[in-house]
């Protein structure tokens, strides 16, 4: 037990609201440089779980450290180490784009905000938008400016709840790209999602809250080891329509 | 808790511009914080003056003090609009789990009213002066004018976060505006209060905004001014600070 090579500890965590448990007993941990996703259906837990990690909610019993500091003790500490994507696009409407990221980077006291801003902006494809005001941006640009408003100043925990939540196809698939580079980068995600497929495609390791407690904590291999073996079936396979919906929008792109 | 303590200040400027463009980027905002109550001292003073009995001879000079009070009344619904929408589309999420002073997003509201009315009051005694409003006071009097309405500002604006910061509706957050603009209008701003009927009468003898306006009256007409000046200073004092623990316990609870 290397406690070096854990993003986040998370022990024995508790939270109700009055009569409601939320949280009984949840325990993980994050490996450094990993992408954690936390599966689970709505009111499961997952952003209440969300918000003790980043210091925005108290725990009711339990211990929970990010990045080697107590989120209860050391909570400025925390705050110095992460950055959160919240459930809804939490960006600033009147702000242009360019203005949104300047703004996060002075807030963070960096010493060239308005280069940091430009990068950004240039990464995620919103050089052109940078300077209307995001009022004017499609629900696949506000997420995309949201994320890379969590990126200023280069965590080295991100915290993602719910991030393709209300995007249509594409902007989904953007949005795992960029979670997938940032893991490559070495910082590490932590990820709350409702989408089976969103875990399977992203996460090193899933685990799924259930009840208010971690039912299951593994790769992707060892939880399909969890059902029975696979039989040998031939099945005609049918494309979903989310595959003919890209394949004909990729079409119509090339023509 | 050092980090975020030091750059207390940085961090509130930082807030103050995002919320200085949020009010000149809103068209409704100017129009209702400063265009109404220098349209309705041109009404009071070409349309209704002549009819209006003060007993002064310039009617500018005794409708300026009220029209101030109504003039810094009417931009307090925005404070409440703009911390509703922080508190509900996760902007202040996004900042608390930044390494940022905790108060610094709420006096970045807080000081966007102070500096936007100060704007809207000297804009409203400028078109005043044209008008044909002269004042015998000194410095030292223009000082405590300046001194009240600050007050009576923080007073309005403390109560007005309120309610933005713990309404669960948008209609709720701004509701109260309402009885707030209609104070100044049930008081001695456009008429005297000998004039009105017994009832009403005794109510807007004993509201703050009577002790105010006719404090700032006095000054503004070079007079010594007594009891007045300490009553609207009592009133305003003692509202601030019971509105003031009121929004930051409020602040602390649901932000």
């Amino acid at each position: 037990m290397n406690t070096q090579n854990k993003s986040i500890r998370v022990k024995g965590l508790r939270k109700s609201y009055k009569e409601l448990h939320v949280l009984n007993g949840v325990d993980f941990e994050v490996e450094k440089g990993s992408i954690f996703a936390l599966l689970g259906s709505n009111g499961a837990g997952k952003t209440t779980i969300v918000k003790i990690l980043t210091t925005l909610l108290k725990q009711d019993g339990g211990s929970a450290e990010v990045n080697g500091f107590d989120v209860a003790s050391k909570p400025e500490s925390v705050r110095l180490s992460i950055s959160l994507t919240g459930q809804f696009a939490a960006v600033d409407e009147i702000l242009s784009g360019r203005e949104n990221l300047v703004m996060i980077a002075r807030l963070r006291h960096l010493k060239n905000p308005h280069r940091e801003a430009d990068e950004l902006l240039n990464r995620f494809g919103l050089t052109e938008a940078a300077g209307r005001r995001v009022s004017t941006y499609s629900g696949g640009m506000r997420r995309r400016l949201d994320i890379a408003m969590s990126l200023v100043g280069k965590s080295q925990i991100i915290f993602l709840d719910e991030p393709t939540t209300g995007l249509d196809p594409e902007a989904r698939l953007e949005v795992w790209k960029m979670v997938k580079e940032l893991a490559q980068n070495g910082t590490t995600v932590f990820l709350t999602t409702q989408i089976l497929e969103e875990a399977e495609q992203l996460a090193s390791r899933i685990a799924i809250l259930h009840e208010g407690r971690i039912i299951a904590n593994g790769t992707l291999a060892e939880l399909k080891k969890l059902f029975p073996p696979a039989k040998v079936e031939y099945v005609e396979k049918q494309p979903s329509l989310e595959e003919i919906f890209l394949a004909i929008i990729g079409k119509r792109e090339m023509n | 808790m050092d980090t975020a303590k030091n750059y207390l200040f940085s961090d509130m400027s930082v807030m103050l511009a995002r919320s200085m463009r949020h009010h000149f980027r809103s068209m409704d905002t100017i129009i209702t914080a400063t265009i109404m109550p220098i349209a309705l001292m041109l009404l009071f003073v070409y349309v209704l003056g002549g009819a209006i009995q003060t007993g002064t001879d310039n009617y500018v000079n005794y409708l300026l003090p009220g029209v101030l009070l109504i003039t810094i009344a009417n931009s307090i619904g925005y404070t409440s609009f703009r911390l509703f929408n922080d508190v509900h589309r996760g902007i202040f999420e996004r900042f608390h789990s930044m390494p940022v002073a905790r108060t610094a997003a709420l006096w970045g509201h807080v000081l966007t009213s102070l500096v936007s009315n100060a704007i809207s009051v000297a804009a409203v005694i400028l078109v005043a002066i044209v008008m044909g409003f002269r004042s015998s006071a000194g410095i030292l009097s223009w000082l405590s004018v300046a001194g009240i309405l600050v007050l009576f500002t923080l007073a309005l604006t403390w109560i007005a976060a309120i309610p933005g910061l713990s309404a669960k509706t948008q209609d709720g957050a701004i509701a109260i505006a309402y009885p707030i603009h209609l104070l100044p209008l049930i008081s001695s701003a456009f008429v005297p209060t000998a004039s009105m009927p017994g009832p009403v009468r005794v109510f807007a003898e004993n509201q703050p905004v009577t002790f105010i306006v006719d404090a700032i009256r006095l000054l503004l007409s070079g007079k010594a001014a007594g009891n007045e000046i300490w009553i609207a200073l009592a009133w305003c004092s003692g509202i601030m600070l019971a509105a003031y623990a009121l929004a930051v316990r409020t602040y602390k609870k649901h932000a």
